[in-house]
C-alpha cells in the first residue's frame, strides 16, 4: 500500500458559533481519487476549506507529504503542492484566461508533473479557442474548467475538488469526469466533493460518506455501490 | 471670457491634475488591493514634498539635484509605506475594518508631529524648478514651463501604471487579489508581500505627487488631511479601484477648480457670485452629485463583500441602574473637584454625547460616517449665531440648535442613505467639508476663520459648576435616549438592514427611510452637544467642523470599541483627558496620542471596552 499522501485526524471547524465539523478523519494515498460524499450542508466544503486553511480548525491534526499543515495559512499550504478548486469557482472575472492561469503559477515541484499553458489548453480545448477572454464572460462550464487549469498551474501533487460537477450541462459532466480520469493518469492524487454519486462512481477508487459533520463510511466504491442501504441513508434526496 | 483664459485655466487645471492623480491612484491601488481606507495617504503626500525641499537643499539647486531630489523623495516615502504596512498593519489585517482606520488615523497623527519636529511649523516655499523656470508663451498669455511638463507627467504616470497592471505578473495579482484576495492567497500567492508591494507603490505615487508639486505649493503641516480629503474625492469620483477612473476625476475636479479662480466674482440677474470663493467646495459638489447619478463613481463598478461577515456580537441592554448610578457619580464630582476638573468634564461629557451618536449611526445603523462634525459643528454655530445675531435668549438658542442640526441632517442624510459602506463614508466627508467652507468663508454671518465669541449661558448658568450639570443632564439625557431607541423596534430594524438589507427589505421595513430617521436623529444629537460644547467655550471657530473633528470622533468610538454601547463613552473621556494631558505637557501631543492609539490597536484590536470584557472573560475561565 502506498503511503498517505494527505491524512487528516479528528478534524474539528466552526463557522462564527456554528460547530460544522465534529472530527473527521480520513486519508488519500498518492496517485488515487477519493470521493467525499454527503448532502447538502453535511460538511464536505468545510471540511476542504478547513485542510485548506481557509476555515482555521479548532482542533485536530492535517498532515500533507510529510508535514503537519493545520495551523499554517493557507498559501503555504499551497506551496506544499495541495491545490484547491473552490466550488463556487472564484475566477478572477475581471482577468483574461491566460491572466487567470498566470495567477495560479508556481514554480515546478520534483516527482510531481508540470504543467504549462499548452499542456493545459490539450486537457481543456475550450480554453484554448479563449486566451484573452476575461473570466467573466465565459460559460459556468467553461469557468469550472478554468478554475482546475488555474489550479494545476501551481503543480499540485494533491487537488482538492469542490463539486466539479455542480450545475453543469451532461455532456459537460462526462468531459469533467475524463479530465480527472485523466489528471490521476497524470499521477495526481484528488479529493472530490460530490452530491452526484453516479458521477462519483465514474471517476473514485474510495469514497467516504459525510453526514452532520461526521465520517460514517469508508471503503471503496465497490462495497459503497454494493450497499443500498447505506446509500439509501446518507445519500438519497 | 476670452479663449485665451479658458485655455489658459484648461492648463492650470491639467497642471494641478496631474498631482491629485498621482495621489488619488495610489490611494486607489492600496484600497482595492488591501481594503484599507488609508487616512495616512495624505501624510505621505506631505512627507513627499517637504522630503523633496531637504533633499534639494542638500543636493543643490541644479536641474539634477531638483530631480534626484523628487525621485529620492519619492523613493523614500516608498520606504515609510513599508514601515507602516509592516510595522501596524500587517499586525491588524484580521482586525474590523473599522480598526484598520483608527490605525491609519493614529499614523497620521504620528507623521504630523515627525514633521512638526523635523521640519518646523513654519510654511516652507520650495524653490522653482532649474531650467523650467521660464514661462511659455500661449495665445498671447505666460504659462510656466513646468506647468506644461506636469501636464504631460499624468498621462504617462497613467500609461506606466496600465503597463504595469496589464502586462506584469505583479499586476495580474494585484487584480486579482483586488477581486478576491482569499483565493490569490489558495493559489499560493504570499499576500503579506503583495500587499507590501502594493503599499510600496501606492506610496511611492503619494510621494511623487507631493514632491512635484515643489515649485507650486509650500510645505506645511496642514496638507495631510487637506490631500486625503482631495484624494477621496478624486478616487470616489472616479469610482474605487480604478486608475482611469482616477485620472479622470483628477483632470475634471483640477478644471472645475482653476475654472472658479478664473472665473473670480461674477453678477447674474443682479446677484453676485463669488466662484473663487467656491473653489473650497466644488469638488465636493461635482463628487456628491456624481454619487448620487452614479453610486460607484465614474468608471467603478459595486464593491464585492470581501470578508464573510462576521456576525456583530449582541449589544447588551444597558443596565438601567449602572448608568443611573455613574450619573449619580458624575453629579457629585464638582463638590470634591476644582474649576479645570469641572470644565474638563464638561467637554468630555459633550464629546460622549458626541461620540454616542456617531456610535449609533456607525455600528448599530451600519452607515460609517467621516463627516460627523458637520452636525457637532452646525449645532455649535447655530446655538452662537441664534444668540448673537436673532439675538434670542440662550436657553432658546440651546433648544433650537439641534433643530436645526437635525434639518441640515435631513438634508443631507437624504442623499447620504442612497450610498453604502465606503462611498457613503466619503459622501459624510463631502458634506461636512461643504459646510466647513461656507463657514469658513461667509464673513459676515460665522466670523469666517475667526469664528463667533461671546457665546455665553445667561446668569443662572454662568458659574462652571452650574453649566457642568446643565450638560451633564442634557448630554446624559441624550445619551440613554439613544440607547434606549436602540432597543426599540426602531433600532431592530435598523441593525436587521445592517446585517441583511435585502432580508429586512423582504420584510417589510422601509429601510432608508428608518436610514434616513436615524440620520437625523443622530444629527440633532450631535447638534445637542455641539450647542452645549459652544456655550461652556464662550466662542466657536470653524475646527469645531472640520475633518479633524470628525477624526477626533471617529477615533473616540473605535478606541471604546464599537461593539459595545459603553465604548464610545469611554473612548470620549480617556481621549479628551488623554489629550488635554499631554497637550498640557509637550508640543508634540499628537505623536504621544498617536502612539498611544497605535499600542492599543495592536493590543486590543477590539477596542478598550471589548477588550477589557475579553480580558475579564479569560480570567474567569481560568478560575473556574
Amino acid at each position: 500500500m502506498a503511503a498517505a499522501m494527505l491524512q487528516v485526524n479528528d478534524l474539528h471547524a466552526f463557522y462564527g458559533r456554528a460547530h460544522i465539523l465534529h472530527g473527521i478523519s480520513l486519508e488519500v494515498r498518492t496517485g488515487e481519487v477519493v470521493a467525499l460524499l454527503g448532502r447538502n450542508g453535511a460538511g464536505k466544503s468545510t471540511a476542504m476549506k478547513a485542510i485548506m486553511g481557509l476555515v482555521p480548525p479548532a482542533r485536530g491534526e492535517v498532515s500533507f507529504a510529510g508535514q503537519r499543515i493545520e495551523r499554517l495559512p493557507p498559501y503555504r499550504i499551497a506551496r506544499l503542492g495541495l491545490g484547491y478548486v473552490p466550488e463556487e469557482r472564484r475566477i478572477f472575472t475581471e482577468l483574461s484566461v491566460m491572466e487567470n492561469l498566470e495567477v495560479g503559477r508556481q514554480a515546478a515541484r520534483a516527482g510531481v508533473p508540470v504543467w504549462t499553458e499548452e499542456k493545459l489548453f490539450k486537457l481543456f480545448p475550450n480554453l484554448a479557442r479563449m486566451r484573452e477572454r476575461p473570466g467573466g464572460r465565459m460559460s459556468g462550464g467553461e469557468q469550472q474548467m478554468l478554475t482546475i487549469a488555474r489550479t494545476l498551474m501551481g503543480n499540485p501533487s494533491c487537488v482538492l475538488l469542490d463539486e466539479p460537477s455542480e450545475g453543469l450541462a451532461p455532456i459537460i459532466v462526462e468531459e469533467m469526469g475524463n479530465s480527472i480520469r485523466a489528471l490521476k493518469g497524470e499521477g495526481v492524487s484528488v479529493i472530490l466533493c460530490e452530491q452526484n454519486l453516479h458521477f462519483a462512481l465514474g471517476v473514485a477508487d474510495r469514497a467516504y460518506i459525510i453526514e452532520k459533520g461526521q465520517i460514517r463510511f469508508g471503503g471503496s466504491m465497490a462495497e459503497l455501490a454494493a450497499n443500498d442501504s447505506l446509500r439509501e441513508q446518507y445519500l438519497s434526496v | 471670457m476670452t479663449l485665451a483664459s479658458i485655455l489658459i485655466q484648461l492648463l492650470n487645471g491639467l497642471a494641478a491634475a496631474a498631482s491629485l492623480f498621482l495621489v488619488s491612484a495610489g490611494l486607489s491601488l492600496i484600497f482595492g488591493v488591501t481594503r484599507i481606507v488609508n487616512f495616512a495617504h495624505g501624510s505621505l503626500y506631505m512627507l513627499g514634498l517637504y522630503g523633496a525641499y531637504s533633499l534639494i537643499q542638500f543636493f543643490g539647486r541644479t536641474p539634477l539635484g531638483f530631480w534626484g531630489a523628487v525621485v529620492l523623495a519619492a523613493l523614500a516615502v516608498g520606504l515609510v509605506g513599508i514601515l507602516i504596512e509592516v510595522l501596524v498593519l500587517r499586525r491588524i489585517y484580521r482586525a474590523p475594518e473599522l480598526f484598520q482606520l483608527l490605525a491609519t488615523f493614529a499614523v497620521v497623527l504620528v507623521i504630523k508631529d515627525i514633521a512638526l519636529f523635523t521640519w518646523g511649523a513654519e510654511d516652507l516655499v520650495g524653490p522653482r524648478a532649474p531650467g523650467l523656470s521660464m514661462a511659455v508663451e500661449i495665445m498671447g498669455r505666460r504659462i510656466p514651463a513646468y506647468d506644461l511638463l506636469l501636464i504631460a507627467i499624468g498621462p504617462v504616470v497613467l500609461g506606466l501604471l496600465w503597463l504595469l497592471l496589464t502586462r506584469t505578473r505583479w499586476g495580474a495579482l494585484v487584480r486579482a487579489a483586488t477581486q478576491d484576495r482569499e483565493m490569490v492567497g489558495a493559489l499560493g500567492v504570499d499576500q503579506a508581500k503583495l500587499f507590501t508591494s502594493v503599499f510600496f507603490v501606492g506610496s511611492v505615487l503619494a510621494g511623487l505627487g507631493g514632491a512635484l508639486q515643489i515649485p507650486r505649493e509650500p510645505a506645511n503641516l496642514e496638507l495631510d488631511l487637506a490631500v486625503i480629503a482631495d484624494a477621496f474625492v478624486v478616487t470616489v469620483v472616479g469610482g474605487l479601484g480604478s486608475i482611469g477612473g482616477a485620472f479622470l476625476a483628477a483632470i475634471i475636479i483640477g478644471v472645475a477648480k482653476a475654472f472658479c479662480i478664473g472665473i473670480g466674482t461674477v453678477t447674474w440677474f443682479g446677484v453676485e457670485i463669488s466662484f473663487s470663493k467656491l473653489t473650497l467646495v466644488v469638488e465636493f459638489l461635482i463628487m456628491a452629485l456624481v454619487l448620487v447619478v452614479r453610486p460607484y463613481g465614474l468608471l467603478g463598478k459595486p464593491q464585492a463583500a470581501q470578508r464573510a461577515a462576521e456576525p456583530a456580537p449582541r449589544l447588551q441592554v444597558p443596565s438601567w441602574t449602572f448608568a443611573l448610578v455613574w450619573l449619580a457619580l458624575l453629579a457629585l464630582v464638582p463638590l470634591a473637584a476644582d474649576r479645570y476638573t469641572t470644565i474638563l468634564l464638561t467637554d468630555i461629557v459633550c464629546f460622549a454625547l458626541f461620540a454616542v451618536s456617531l456610535h449609533f449611526i456607525m455600528g448599530p445603523a451600519g452607515m460609517v460616517s467621516f463627516g460627523h462634525a458637520a452636525y457637532f459643528g452646525i449645532g455649535a454655530y447655530a446655538a452662537g449665531l441664534l444668540l448673537k445675531r436673532f439675538g434670542l435668549p440662550m436657553e432658546a438658542a440651546l433648544l433650537l440648535a439641534p433643530a436645526i442640526a437635525g434639518l441640515f441632517a435631513i438634508v443631507y442624510g437624504w442623499f447620504c442613505v442612497r450610498l453604502s459602506g465606503v462611498y457613503l463614508a466619503m459622501l459624510t466627508l463631502a458634506f461636512a467639508q461643504i459646510s466647513w467652507s461656507v463657514v469658513f468663508q461667509w464673513d459676515s454671518v460665522t466670523g469666517g476663520s475667526n469664528g463667533v465669541f461671546g457665546v455665553w449661558p445667561s446668569a443662572w448658568l454662568a458659574d462652571k459648576t452650574a453649566y457642568y450639570y446643565l450638560a451633564l443632564v442634557l448630554c446624559g439625557a441624550g445619551i440613554l435616549f439613544l440607547w434606549r431607541v436602540l432597543f426599540s423596534p426602531f433600532g431592530y430594524a435598523l441593525r436587521a438592514g445592517r446585517d441583511s438589507p435585502l432580508r429586512a427589505e423582504a420584510i417589510g421595513i422601509d429601510l432608508r427611510g428608518f436610514q434616513w430617521a436615524a440620520f437625523v436623529l443622530v444629527g440633532a444629537l450631535a447638534g445637542l452637544a455641539g450647542a452645549v460644547y459652544a456655550f461652556s467655550k464662550g466662542s466657536i471657530s470653524p475646527s469645531s467642523i472640520s475633518i479633524a473633528q470628525s477624526t477626533d470622533g471617529l477615533i473616540m468610538v473605535l478606541l471604546g470599541g464599537v461593539e459595545t454601547l459603553t465604548g464610545p463613552v469611554v473612548g470620549a473621556a480617556i481621549f479628551t483627558w488623554l489629550r488635554d494631558a499631554v497637550a498640557r505637557n509637550t508640543e508634540f501631543w499628537r505623536a504621544v496620542m498617536g502612539g498611544v492609539i497605535l499600542l492599543i490597536v495592536l493590543l486590543f484590536p477590539q477596542g478598550l471596552v471589548g477588550g477589557l470584557k475579553a480580558l475579564v472573560a479569560r480570567w474567569r475561565e481560568q478560575r473556574a
